[in-house]
């Protein structure tokens, strides 16, 4: 009796997970081929769409494409664990959807291997580098963003120590970790950035703890690369300030957001859909910016001063105009050694694969062989 | 020290809070012979509608208080299956996760970007001024206050008054408490939904205390780990306050060590509280086996997931 109890309860524990990918999926998402040029977009989340932040935007963007006339059909499944990805993508391409948008880091193996198969289809993976003949890959140089929030926090800070709460310590957040960093840096040269990662895209306690270990060693300004507004709310309840990321995140801490660095995804979404449509589409790693207005600033806090705001803005002006590169040399990693040049910018495949902490950063990065190519 | 203990001890409490009325709930369920895996659906539900009725009353105290009834309604879909129709519990507890975890996305989604009424934390008079201890137990919201006195009445209903003597005999043998004239239907019952209401409560205080805001999915993971802190604590509400409490001190001490730019994997720092946890598991069994004592102490109450039925023998 008890055996058969022990194999029940295993043998259902497994169906239920196995039936997992099946539930999520948005119904209605049955589709027939159509016509050449028509498109159906299907876009794969790491988050909620109601997490506020990444995953919301990104669903921002699936709308906003789902209204251009020759797009026939959006679908998107949400809260995808980056292991079971690769179900979920080719389950998409099963259905006939040709233009499939992945969007996490870690999606990026499984989205090469649903690519290979399914050569019709095209696949888009945002924040990675690979590319394939039939796979694209997209980003938005979102640290030039987070630099100019790092300016203002570090134009408001008055312990001169800032702490930021980052998801995973790889390349495209320790980009905007080092930017947030020089930004702040480059407005007061005193001051000292702590990092905490979590480990984790999406936590919102965690997220909590992290800020608040901050504040505990007295950082008096906060920023965030993770997808949910925790950190702003602890700004605002210690009478703090912060910079948010991903969306504009006033609403959650009106007396203590200065600024965020957000993200609007609908310039590269329907730029790839009007090629794919036009026949033009090629594999392209699609890297754009402020000039495109894929990354850009909320509107500043009202506690922000005209001057600092001023400039930021001339500082971002320098940054359109391509006056001024943000990881531009000279550049000194944690230890002291150059790691950029002076006069040297540094490539896209450098940035892409950037692995060090700057200067004036406390915080350590996972040792070992680094494999971001 | 002080300065690295006590906001490293009070994130303890503070994160340990919501594991330990998840884990409490689950107590009350699994002596009375039921598991309910649904913890982290229930902790959904009760988070969202907590936060609806903080918003629609203005009152976070009735939002925390709409919360724990949600939670134990819904736990009550649970009973009907496990208690009433003899469903294999495993199943039904799953399937109420997916069903929290879906409902509560829907109700919740207007709800996105809203500011809500929520617990403020508040500082007692004189007890938050002794060192150390002031800042890690009495700087803190209203809820874990509460819980305060929520686990020690807890352990007195459960192991020292009638009620908690019947939960327990109807968890450990339902047939002789039937024959002593228990209603083991009704008890059952009335346990799951304690239970689904502490759940609901934990998730209330997420959305209204913790991380005061809705958000899908906020609960990430954390009805999970409820699960395995009532093993942990051999079912008994003390030994769940040392679980939660270690647990949320696994994460913070990772943060903590963290802020001060200690040269230790992140990752291994993630891994702390889990590998705390299995750690933590494997001594109370070794503990339990070392000492002899009866089976029902190390592995819970003997009719766990067991159904009952007058009509048939076990």
């Amino acid at each position: 009796m008890k055996n058969n109890l022990k194999k029940f309860i295993i043998s259902s524990i497994t169906g239920i997970f196995l039936l997992i990918p099946l539930m999520q999926v948005q119904a209605g998402d049955m589709a027939a081929p159509g016509k050449p040029g028509d498109i159906k977009a299907a876009f794969v989340l790491v988050g909620p769409v109601g997490d506020g932040g990444w995953s919301y935007m990104h669903n921002e963007g699936r709308k906003a494409l789902g209204k251009l006339p020759y797009v026939k059909k959006t679908a998107f499944i949400e809260s995808v664990p980056e292991g079971e990805s690769e179900r979920v993508i080719m389950e998409f391409a099963r259905k006939g959807f040709n233009l499939i948008f992945t969007t996490s880091y870690g999606y990026a193996d499984p989205t090469l291997n649903v690519a290979r198969r399914f050569p019709n289809a095209v696949f888009q993976h945002c924040s990675g580098f690979l590319t394939s003949e039939n796979m694209g890959n997209y980003f938005g140089r979102v640290h030039d963003a987070m630099y100019l929030a790092g300016m203002a926090a570090g134009a408001m800070t008055e312990s001169n120590i800032l702490g930021i709460v980052a998801a995973h310590p790889i390349p495209e957040v320790i980009r905007n970790v080092n930017a947030w960093a020089l930004g702040a840096q480059a407005v007061n040269p005193d001051v000292k950035v702590h990092v905490v990662w979590t480990n984790s895209w999406f936590d919102p306690p965690r997220e909590r703890e992290g800020a608040e270990s901050l504040v505990a060693i007295g950082a008096d300004v906060l920023g965030q690369d993770q997808d949910s507004p925790a950190v702003q709310q602890v700004a605002q309840r210690k009478g703090l300030y912060s910079t948010g990321y991903n969306s504009d995140m006033t609403k959650f801490a009106p007396k203590a957001h200065l600024v965020s660095a957000v993200w609007d995804w609908s310039p590269i979404l329907n730029s790839l859909a009007k090629d794919l449509h036009e026949g033009t589409w090629e594999p392209e790693s699609i890297w754009w910016g402020l000039k495109e207005g894929v990354v850009g600033l909320s509107p500043f806090g009202k506690m922000v001063p005209e001057d600092v705001i001023a400039k930021i803005e001339a500082k971002k002006q320098e940054i359109l105009d391509g006056k001024f590169a943000v990881f531009g040399g000279e550049i000194h990693d944690q230890s002291g050694n150059i790691v950029i040049p002076t006069g040297v910018t540094p490539t896209d495949d450098e940035l892409l694969s950037q692995y060090y902490l700057v200067k004036g950063i406390v915080g350590s990065l996972p040792g070992g062989e680094v494999r971001y190519h | 020290m002080i300065e690295f203990l006590g906001p490293f001890l009070q994130a303890a409490v503070r994160s340990g809070t919501p594991l330990l009325f998840a884990t409490v709930g689950e107590i009350y369920t699994e002596r009375s012979g039921n598991i309910n895996l649904g913890i982290e659906g229930l902790m959904l539900i009760g988070a969202v509608t907590g936060f609806m009725a903080s918003l629609w009353t203005g009152n976070p105290i009735v939002g925390a208080i709409i919360g724990c009834f949600s939670g134990g309604a819904v736990s009550m879909i649970h009973a009907f299956l496990t208690v009433t129709l003899n469903v294999n519990q495993i199943v039904s507890g799953l399937s109420l996760v997916f069903f929290g975890t879906g409902v509560s996305a829907v109700l919740g989604a207007p709800l996105v970007g809203v500011i809500a009424p929520s617990f403020e934390e508040i500082n007692v008079w004189l007890l938050s001024d002794i060192p150390l201890i002031g800042q890690v137990f009495f700087q803190h919201n209203a809820l874990v206050y509460f819980s305060y006195l929520f686990v020690p009445i807890s352990w007195i209903v459960l192991f020292k008054t009638k009620i908690g003597l019947y939960i327990r005999s109807v968890g450990e043998n339902p047939q002789t408490a039937d024959t002593v004239g228990l209603n083991v239907t009704r008890i059952r019952y009335a346990s799951i939904f304690t239970g689904g209401a502490m759940m609901g409560l934990a998730g209330a205080y997420l959305s209204l205390a913790y991380t005061p805001m809705w958000i899908e999915n906020m609960v990430a993971g954390r009805g999970w780990v409820a699960i395995a802190l009532v093993i942990f604590s051999m079912w008994n509400p003390k030994m769940a306050v040392f679980g939660a409490y270690l647990f949320g001190g696994m994460d913070a001490l990772g943060f903590a060590l963290q802020a001060r730019g200690a040269q230790i994997s992140t990752h291994l720092l993630g891994m702390l509280p889990y590998v705390f946890t299995i750690f933590l598991l494997a001594i109370s069994m070794w503990r339990a086996k070392k000492k002899a004592v009866g089976l029902s102490v190390s592995m819970g109450p003997s009719a766990l997931g067991k159904p009952f039925s007058r009509e048939q023998k076990s």
